[in-house]
């Protein structure tokens, strides 16, 4: 069986705590199913690293957690709140859908800033219009995550004159803006050139340690080992191997996953 | 002045233009602002019409999508005069029946409105293939973070998709403007006095075609060459956060 994590055996308490649980979830994109029954769970302040070859699932995965993504069937309970579905997996409930995707902000490989607004109107979109948090106090909050990214003094640039790095150190500002109880990363650095990888792997850091729940697809194995207190590995669809970043590179146990990380090593 | 005109040979020319009669100065103008009364009028009916049908286009249903392909393609086909004459006398044969049918009698049609009803259709054809275009030139992305972040559909039109459009847009509107002005010309054949057909009157009622055409000619150029003007600052504003070709920072 593939449930994700031991959840200390559920007792109130430890339900509280679970920020995102998936259960079953399974996910077909016309004949092709892409999940195969997928369940995962991460509690407050885990930060579970979600890894894999092309292809897996990873971002499907992510995608179908905020219904970007329908999935096609299965379980999904946000910080306690049982996800309403159709039969056929999409949402029933709109308003409830809005409601949860702004408590999970999502960091998407190619930044996808609004590139017809600075970075300071980036960060405030939606504190302002979806959450209605008064103007002048939206400002002085991004003002301070710009400054918290490093980019105290871009907040009236337009994104097109950022480098990569800059610009998704921009979009993780705007996800903080929201102030989300999970931050959502797929795959944060895989469009950067290598030397601004760096830049953006230490703004994720950062946040890990002051503990932040996070799910991060990533392709940065040293990165994952590092921060990661819980590594999953998916294999065509399905939960082959998971456990502490220690077990599961250290002591892989499926051959399948042995061979991914001595291939992507 | 008038010893300069005298020698010119154009001093009968600037009497016939004269703002006080007996020149037709006034009714060049007043034929002027109806033409732009019109055009201002169906370019902003053809910007709402074309905004529903490019949404319709794109995300409506089947039949909606069907019905939209048709009013596309047939107003596009169909030469603009034909398709006025047309929309005129059955929009005021409709009138006119309902009016009967609740008993009231002939209505007088307001040539303006009428104006803007035609050639707001017309237009609207041309503006839902525009902003379609534009809608789709936007990236996926961008409209993907907004929905990832709880923005409600109509709030992502809004904020998002719209102004993220407008620079591909906006060149094709701004042609379509211009049309929009001239399209107002078309309008004489069903008898309504805008800047063309005031021409018309003022030059067979003095015979002084040249002058009056030349007139004519002129306003429509200075309308022309203004909206340029207007245009390029809704151009550089629609193009704001990109960085331009030749590296003009921002
Ligand atoms: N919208 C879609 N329509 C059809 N097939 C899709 C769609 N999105 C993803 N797929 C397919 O689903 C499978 C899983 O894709 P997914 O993007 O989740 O993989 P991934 O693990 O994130 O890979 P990568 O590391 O390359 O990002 C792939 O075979 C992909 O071609
Ligand atoms: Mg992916």
């Amino acid at each position: 069986m593939d449930t994700a994590k031991a959840v200390a055996n559920s007792d109130e308490a430890s339900l509280n705590q679970e920020a995102i649980k998936v259960e079953d979830l399974h996910k077909s994109f016309g004949q092709l199913e892409v999940l195969k029954g997928v369940s995962l769970t991460a509690c407050k302040g885990d930060v579970v690293a979600i890894i894999g070859g092309s292809g897996s699932g990873k971002s499907t995965m992510l995608r179908c957690i905020n219904f970007l993504e329908t999935p096609s069937s299965g379980k999904i309970t946000i910080g306690g709140e049982l996800v309403e579905m159709h039969a056929d997996g999409s949402p029933s409930n709109r308003r409830q859908i809005e409601r949860i995707r702004t408590r999970l902000a999502m960091v998407f490989q190619q930044f996808n800033l609004w590139t017809h607004r600075s970075l300071l109107e980036n960060v405030i979109e939606v504190p302002v219009h979806v959450l209605k948090v008064p103007k002048s106090q939206a400002i002085v909050r991004a003002h301070e995550l710009l400054e918290r990214v490093g980019l105290g003094d871009k907040a009236d640039t337009y994104p097109a004159y950022l480098s990569g790095g800059q610009q998704q150190r921009a979009a993780i500002a705007r996800a903080l803006a929201v102030d989300p109880s999970v931050m959502l990363f797929d795959e944060p650095t895989s469009a950067l050139d290598p030397e601004l990888v760096g830049e953006v792997l230490t703004v994720i850091r950062d946040l890990a340690a002051e503990g932040r729940t996070m799910l991060l697809v990533t392709h940065e194995m040293k990165f994952a080992r590092e921060v990661a207190n819980h590594v999953v590995y998916l294999y065509e669809g399905r939960i082959e191997e998971q456990g502490p970043p220690a077990e599961v590179f250290g002591n892989p146990k499926s051959d399948r996953l042995k061979q991914f990380l001595s291939s992507v090593a | 002045m008038t010893g300069l005109l005298d020698s010119l040979g154009l001093a009968q020319s600037a009497e016939l233009l004269s703002l006080s009669p007996p020149g037709w100065g006034r009714n060049l103008l007043r034929g002027l602002s109806h033409s732009l009364q019109i055009a201002f009028g169906a370019y902003a009916l053809g910007l709402v019409i074309g905004l529903f049908g490019a949404y319709g286009k794109l995300y409506g249903g089947k039949v909606t999508r069907d019905l939209l392909a048709i009013y596309t393609t047939v107003i596009r086909a169909v030469p603009e005069l034909v398709l006025i004459l047309i929309l005129y006398y059955v929009g005021s044969d409709i009138i006119n029946k309902i009016s009967a049918a609740m008993g009231g009698g002939r209505v007088e049609i307001n040539g303006v409105a009428a104006g803007i009803w035609v050639l707001g259709i017309v237009q609207g054809a041309y503006a839902t293939e525009i902003l379609r275009g534009a809608i789709q030139a936007v990236p996926l992305g961008q409209i993907e973070a907004a929905k990832s972040y709880g923005m409600p559909a109509i709030m992502t039109m809004r904020r998002v998709t719209i102004p993220a459009m407008m620079s591909f847009a906006v060149p094709g509107l701004a042609n379509l403007w211009l049309i929009a002005t001239k399209d107002t010309a078309l309008l004489a054949v069903v008898g309504f006095n805008e800047l063309t057909l005031e021409t018309r009157q003022a030059a067979s009622s003095t015979r002084a075609y040249f002058t009056f055409f030349l007139a004519a000619g002129f306003l429509y150029l200075m309308v022309t060459l203004f909206s340029g003007v207007i245009f390029a600052r809704i151009e550089k504003w629609a193009r704001r956060g990109q960085p331009s070709l030749t590296g003009a920072g921002r």
